[in-house]
């Protein structure tokens, strides 16, 4: 067996059945031993999308992705990737092909210090020295990569170490790392606390972030707002944490959400923060979260906590953990009032826009085909106008929301779209970009195609860079400096040059026949739909 | 503004240390100074760390060091629990006739003169940095050809605070 076997094996004893890459000379050895396994092969169309593909998969499956490049420029270009997952802590496993050890640190063809330059996006970075300690690198790095916070982890394998003879394999059922041991229960006397507030509390209300959905906490989260009567609100990450007709859900905060969910976290006396960050899109001023309430802050991350607000109750640990505590607690709680309030708000703050009938309303549009979409639908968004209108519009049941919200990187939609519906074939997946994002990544169709990946696309297409527009349109008085798109391809054509169904909408008439033709079929389908240039979210 | 200084054990792994200057700089914590060296456990390193910053960046340098997979134990050596030495390595110009006067500012610091040449001299000094920095001034009307600090080494007086590191 040589070190190329022994990644495979763990790969295996880690029950991976997909890894996405990029093969070049110094990943050889992995790409020719992965030949007598089980595990699958995507060859993606550029790097980045390798690391946005497992991110995908990720996501759904809630294992590490695993995704494998070569030297050099194949590792520097996954950089993207691997920043986007660890700013959404997405867990998974990099792996990097590197040149032989004895010519490391000379400079030599597709040379690059990838542990050094992912060091600030990683949770942990390994360089394999010795064949042999291949077993153990991978049980931690697919351990740290899942548990805690999670986040990838890379591991740079040189060549001659995949060419190495691994002398006893042996790979550990459990592992414990004594420099690493994540807190996961809540401490008992913090929790009483966090009950002891609500009882007290008139107008409490929970903002999650995407740690709940990490944490797989779910029901759990549904559970304890419906026990306690406690109203939920959002963040980006968090969309789809609550169904959004639920009636204890009161939407999306920040700067581009729901004016009554900024209103209802604004007006409680009780913030349970649990698994956000309180980062700027969400919390612009976290000042005002802490004056005349009570803050409690709940992550698995004790670093999150007093990071960006200093919170009255602090409380370490796992959503789910925490939540299955305070469950398991007795007390008798009603918001009446509280919940009345919210409602009136929900339904007259509603932000009216006044959509141009010649071109597609994006949020009549988003909103009728949410509700055309099966129950279960994985909806990706990308980065742009069409991601602040998809959070504001998209209706989740019971089916997921993916965004890259902390990165906010362009592109991400089609691949991680991509790898959501290799994970789970029988799930409705739709990636929503615009007409900027479609082309950073629409060399992903050939993927598509290839791997017979029945993605449905649709291209909110306004011949702009729209959400940088929209900033100039404010900032620069309608100054607009590079974010005219006016050389894109015609979409009818790439469809036809990758063997995809075309749709085309120009207005809102026949918007529910073409949602229902472009939903019909598990097949690859892209639709494009014009969009007032002047539209602002 | 305060100082504070944070005694590490961290696993002693390849590019530990970069992981760790690497997140002062990236996250625009100051540093004043930085020494690590072996501990009775050969897999064990231990760090000494001095920070500046308010009481929020302390915190957070504090949490943010423990995060890191390598660390194994911080704690923040505190002045009153805490004894803290630095080694001051001081090249002072001094013809032949000068000498005499260098010597005697170096008796009364117990200090160390290792290295005499024609005209300086090298001269050793332990102490914490109060005693380095007075040390210094004093030698104020010498010429000090070149001066190597190496940041302060600090433990914890007495056995209690002791960290007992279990495989």
């Amino acid at each position: 067996m040589i070190g190329a076997d022994a990644i495979i094996k763990c790969l295996e004893a880690e029950g991976v059945e997909y890894v996405f890459g990029y093969p070049g000379v110094a990943i050889c050895p992995f790409y020719n031993s992965i030949l007598d396994s089980d595990i699958k092969t995507i060859l993606i169309r550029t790097e980045q999308n390798a690391a946005h593909a497992a991110s995908g998969m990720a996501r759904m499956t809630g294992r590490p992705g695993v995704c494998a490049v070569t030297s050099g420029p194949g590792a520097t270009n996954v950089i993207t990737g691997i920043a986007t997952a660890y700013a959404d802590s997405i867990p998974m496993i990099v792996i990097t092909g590197q040149v032989d050890s004895a010519l490391l640190g000379s400079d030599v063809f597709q040379e690059a210090d990838i542990t050094g330059a992912v060091e600030s996006f990683v949770k942990y970075s390994y360089l394999v020295k010795n064949a042999n300690d291949i077993p153990r690198i991978f049980k931690e790095a697919f351990y740290l990569a899942n548990t805690g916070r999670k986040g990838p982890v890379l591991i740079d394998v040189p060549i001659d170490i995949q060419n190495a003879p691994v002398n006893k394999f042996s790979y550990l059922e459990e592992i414990s790392m004594r420099t690493y041991k994540p807190t996961l229960k809540g401490n008992m006397a913090q929790l009483k606390k966090v009950l002891r507030e609500l009882d007290k509390a008139d107008r409490p209300i929970i903002c999650v972030g995407g740690g709940v959905l990490l944490s797989g906490a779910k029901n759990e989260l549904r559970a304890f707002s419906e026990k306690y009567k406690v109203p939920v609100v959002s963040t980006m990450m968090g969309i789809g944490a609550m169904p959004t007709k639920h009636p204890m859900y009161f939407g999306m905060v920040g700067n581009n959400g729901k004016p009554y969910a900024n209103r209802a976290m604004n007006e409680s006396d009780l913030l349970i923060m649990v698994g956000a960050r309180v980062a700027d899109r969400a919390i612009s001023q976290p000042d005002l979260i802490t004056q005349n309430k009570i803050l409690v802050h709940i992550d698995v991350d004790p670093v999150e906590i007093g990071k960006n607000a200093c919170p009255t109750i602090p409380l370490v640990g796992d959503a789910k953990h925490i939540f299955n505590d305070l469950l398991t607690m007795e007390m008798e709680c009603e918001h009446e009032a509280w919940l009345e309030t919210l409602n009136e708000y929900r339904d007259t703050m509603e932000k009216k826009r006044n959509p141009n009938p010649d071109y597609v309303d994006p949020a009549g549009f988003i909103t009728m085909l949410s509700e055309k979409m099966h129950d279960r639908a994985v909806y990706v968004a990308d980065v742009g106008q069409n991601q602040i209108w998809s959070c504001g519009y998209h209706i989740v049941k019971d089916g997921r929301f993916f965004t890259s919200g902390g990165m906010g990187t362009m592109g991400y939609s089609i691949p991680a779209a991509l790898g959501a519906k290799i994970a789970d074939p029988n799930r409705q997946v739709v990636a929503v970009c615009g007409d900027g994002s479609f082309q950073m990544s629409m060399m992903e169709l050939a993927t598509m195609k290839q791997f017979d990946v029945p993605v449905k696309l649709i291209v909110l297409k306004n011949n702009y860079l729209g959400m940088v527009r929209q900033y100039q349109h404010f900032t620069y008085k309608d100054s607009y400096s590079v974010v005219d798109l006016s050389g894109s391809p015609k979409l009818e054509n790439i469809a036809a040059a990758y063997d995809m169904k075309y749709l085309r909408l120009e207005n809102m008439e026949k918007a529910e026949e073409v949602i229902d033709e472009f939903l019909k079929n598990d097949e690859r389908v892209l639709l494009e739909c014009l969009i007032d240039p002047m539209d602002l979210v | 503004m305060q100082k504070k200084v944070f005694q590490l054990l961290v696993d002693n792994n390849p590019g530990v240390l970069s992981r760790i200057s690497g997140l002062f700089s990236r996250r625009g914590y100051s540093i004043e100074s930085i020494t690590a060296g072996v501990t009775a456990d050969y897999k064990v390193t231990r760090i000494t760390i001095v920070a500046v910053g308010d009481d929020v960046v302390l915190e957070q340098i504090e949490k943010q060091l423990g995060k890191l997979v390598d660390v194994r134990d911080i704690q923040e050596l505190k002045p009153d629990e805490s004894v803290y030495r630095e080694l001051a390595l001081i090249k002072v110009k001094a013809t032949p006739e000068m000498r005499q006067g260098v010597i005697s500012v170096v008796d009364i610091f117990r200090a160390k003169v290792i290295d005499v040449a024609k005209d300086s001299l090298i001269i050793e000094l332990t102490g914490n940095q109060a005693k380095i920095e007075a040390f210094l001034n004093l030698l104020e009307g010498y010429e000090i050809l070149e001066l190597a600090r190496t940041g302060i080494a600090g433990l914890c007086r007495g056995s209690e605070k002791v960290v007992h590191i279990e495989d």
